[in-house]
């Protein structure tokens, strides 16, 4: 049995705000039957056709689902357009005192449906959606190659998801958009592209300082192995270990799943190019087993 | 809240009988029944009593019972028994809608370099027997099939299998975890060579399970070690278990008519008044041969998971096929293999009664199921044309 809070309980049990609004000002759809999850999000707006004064749901999926479209319509009521687009998925996990990590998708789900509402009520074209019948896309504002044909997830769509909450194994993001969590087929094109995304996170503004004193020098061997290495490797479930550094020689051992990795010497020219573009140039990286 | 259970196929109460049986073999006569003493004698006596009566129950020899850990145990160890006793056969057929622990173990294999056929399902879930006389050959080590399936309760025809296997020399395996206690089996009138047995299914504890082997049939143990079990299953016996499971088997047997009438009433009524009652549902497997305590109810446009919370509310326990209930994100393999169709797949119930079923509690399963349904497609954005003024 799920874990769930007594928040997300209540409003699976008492759902608030059900039903449609006929003359609604903007309409969200995403997910599909086919997926076992899907909402349709009603939002009414204030004279200025700027605040939302009502919101209402139709959600087809599980208990999270159902409670998760519930928080996201008590939260937007009240909110301008502007400041209901930054609610993020994690906002509404937080609103009901935490989901389950695998049920995280429903959160993204209802975050996604107030962005495809109000895209769509401000006139941004979107491929068309046939929930009941397709199968996918999912979430219709981030067109893109499909990455996930089982659930219709593009790769914009998981970049984004990725970016905004910090994901960094493919487990998460299967937990966070379900992309992944049927066939398996996907895995590995989304590792690559959490790869890509903290690469993208890191590259930028960094660049490699003139001189170094030996003390400055390990801090930031250390900072890059954290920040740009570590999770790297965490994505193909591996990690490294820094056991001492020596002048330019930085000594490393593989743990989990690089451990013993026939490729592992690859591993380790690739720390040494990267903490060589980034600290300093005449660094040598030595794998030891400790 | 008292609990109303239905979910026995997933595992079952323990009989208090069963309970009482077991009960003296922990504190008071905790002996090793291999001991040459008459402290761990008394304890092989009873452990060849409770052998005997598993025996009866399946109409097999007593040294036919291997007594293992689980289902999941024995299905292992049949299959990895076969490919070693036909090291030059590197074929396994199986099918669509087994178990994990019969259907994950193939497909490791798989990996390894076997062959691995896996026989489809019909609509109703019925056994393409035509595809498995096509794809059994002379490199075929083992068809292992289940007797009857856990998400619907069809029944499939392994004797029939069974002698499709021995035509061309394979061993012949089935699970037969859900059927053992529901319905008759009789091994002296079989050509099934192995069979799989769990104890938690028919009201003994869980940590108990059997495989049987027919005499004469080639094996090699899964465990190695000491002596026990012929050799066949190495490690101390879990005595306890063991004279619990015997137990369980001679009350099965007594239980064997009301199994297949009283529970069997029950199911009937419980099926047909929920289909009466809820427009956009259907049976799945209703078409085939099912156990008479199981019935897997597909609600269209609603969400398992959501359906089974709705009714634990009121106590009542009931399992899906949904994939949100699993922690995997896709609806049951079962289902999918059946094609069942997505409107409905998400939104499968399965009840499973057991001989402690009663007719007030199949009531109020009647009374609370229909608004259960109505509330949630009123929630739902689905099937609103299809629906008008009926849910």
């Amino acid at each position: 049995m799920w874990d769930y809070t007594p928040i997300v309980k209540d409003h699976f049990l008492n759902p608030r705000n059900v039903g449609e609004i006929p003359d609604a000002d903007a309409v969200g759809e995403v997910g599909s039957l086919a997926c076992g999850d899907a909402l349709k999000l009603y939002l009414k707006l204030d004279e200025n056709k700027d605040k939302i004064v009502d919101a209402k749901f139709q959600t087809f999926g599980c208990a999270s689902a159902i409670a998760s479209s519930s928080a996201l319509t008590e939260m937007v009521k009240g909110k301008t357009l502007d400041e209901a687009l930054a609610v993020s998925n994690q906002e509404i996990a937080d609103f009901l005192g935490g989901l389950p990590e695998e049920k995280m998708h429903c959160s993204v789900m209802g975050q996604e449906a107030l962005e495809v509402a109000i895209f769509k009520y401000r006139g941004i074209e979107m491929p068309q959606h046939d929930s009941e019948h397709d199968h996918g896309p999912a979430y219709p504002d981030y067109e893109g190659e499909i990455v996930c044909k089982c659930f219709g997830i593009t790769d914009a769509f998981l970049k984004k998801v990725i970016e905004t909450n910090s994901l960094t194994t493919a487990e998460q993001v299967t937990n966070f958009t379900k992309a992944g969590g049927a066939c398996g087929g996907c895995i590995p094109k989304i590792k690559e592209l959490i790869a890509q995304v903290l690469g993208e996170a890191t590259a930028q503004t960094r660049v490699r300082p003139e001189k170094l004193s030996n003390m400055k020098k390990m801090q930031l061997i250390q900072e890059v192995l954290e920040r740009d290495i570590r999770p790297l490797l965490w994505a193909d479930g591996g990690d490294l270990e820094l056991i001492d550094i020596d002048g330019a020689k930085v000594q490393v051992a593989f743990r989990k799943a690089c451990a013993g990795c026939a490729s592992s010497g690859n591993t380790a020219r690739m720390v040494e190019a990267k903490l060589r573009d980034l600290v300093a140039e005449d660094i040598v990286v030595e794998e030891v087993s400790q | 809240m008292k609990e109303i259970y239905l979910d026995n196929n997933a595992t079952t109460k323990v009989d208090e009988a069963v309970f009482e049986e077991m009960r003296p073999y922990f504190c008071e006569l905790y002996g090793n029944p291999s001991s040459m003493h008459f402290f761990g004698g008394q304890v092989q006596s009873k452990v060849t009593e409770a052998r005997g009566r598993v025996a009866e129950l399946l109409g097999a020899h007593p040294e036919e019972i291997i007594f293992t850990a689980c289902g999941t145990e024995s299905d292992n160890a049949a299959i990895r028994s076969a490919l070693e006793v036909f090291p030059d056969r590197r074929h396994i057929i199986t099918s669509r809608v087994e178990h994990p622990a019969v259907l994950t173990q193939c497909r490791n294999l798989r990996q390894r370099g076997y062959r691995v056929t896996e026989i489809g399902v019909d609509g109703a879930g019925r056994l393409d027997m035509e595809e498995l006389k096509t794809a059994i050959d002379d490199d075929t080590a083992i068809v292992s099939l289940m007797w009857a399936n856990n998400e619907t309760g069809v029944i499939f025809p392994v004797e029939e299998a069974a002698k499709i296997a021995k035509s061309k020399g394979a061993l012949f395996h089935s699970d037969a975890v859900q059927a053992i206690g529901k319905i008759p089996i009789n091994m002296a009138a079989s050509s099934i060579d192995m069979l799989s047995l769990s104890g938690h299914k028919l009201h003994a504890p869980k940590g108990i399970g059997v495989l049987y082997l027919r005499k004469g049939t080639p094996f090699r143990p899964l465990l190695v070690g000491g002596h026990q079990e012929k050799s066949r299953r190495a490690g101390t016996e879990n005595a306890a278990a063991i004279i619990a499971l015997g137990k369980a088997c001679q009350l099965a047997g007594q239980h064997m008519e009301a199994e297949n009438t009283a529970v069997k009433a029950m199911r009937d009524r419980l099926q047909d008044t929920l289909m009466t009652a809820i427009p956009h549902a259907r049976i799945n497997g209703g078409g085939a041969e099912r156990l008479p305590n199981t019935t897997s109810i597909a609600f269209e446009y609603v969400e398992g998971e959501a359906i089974l919370l709705l009714l634990s509310e009121f106590g009542i326990c009931a399992s899906s096929g949904s994939a949100c209930t699993s922690g995997s994100l896709e609806p049951s393999h079962v289902l999918r293999a059946m094609g069942v169709p997505f409107t409905c797949a998400h939104g499968s119930i399965r009840f499973s009664l057991s001989r402690y079923t009663t007719d007030a509690e199949i009531d109020t399963v009647i009374r609370e199921m229909p608004p259960i349904i109505a509330r949630l497609r009123q929630m739902s954005p689905f099937g609103r044309e299809h629906l008008q003024g009926k849910a």
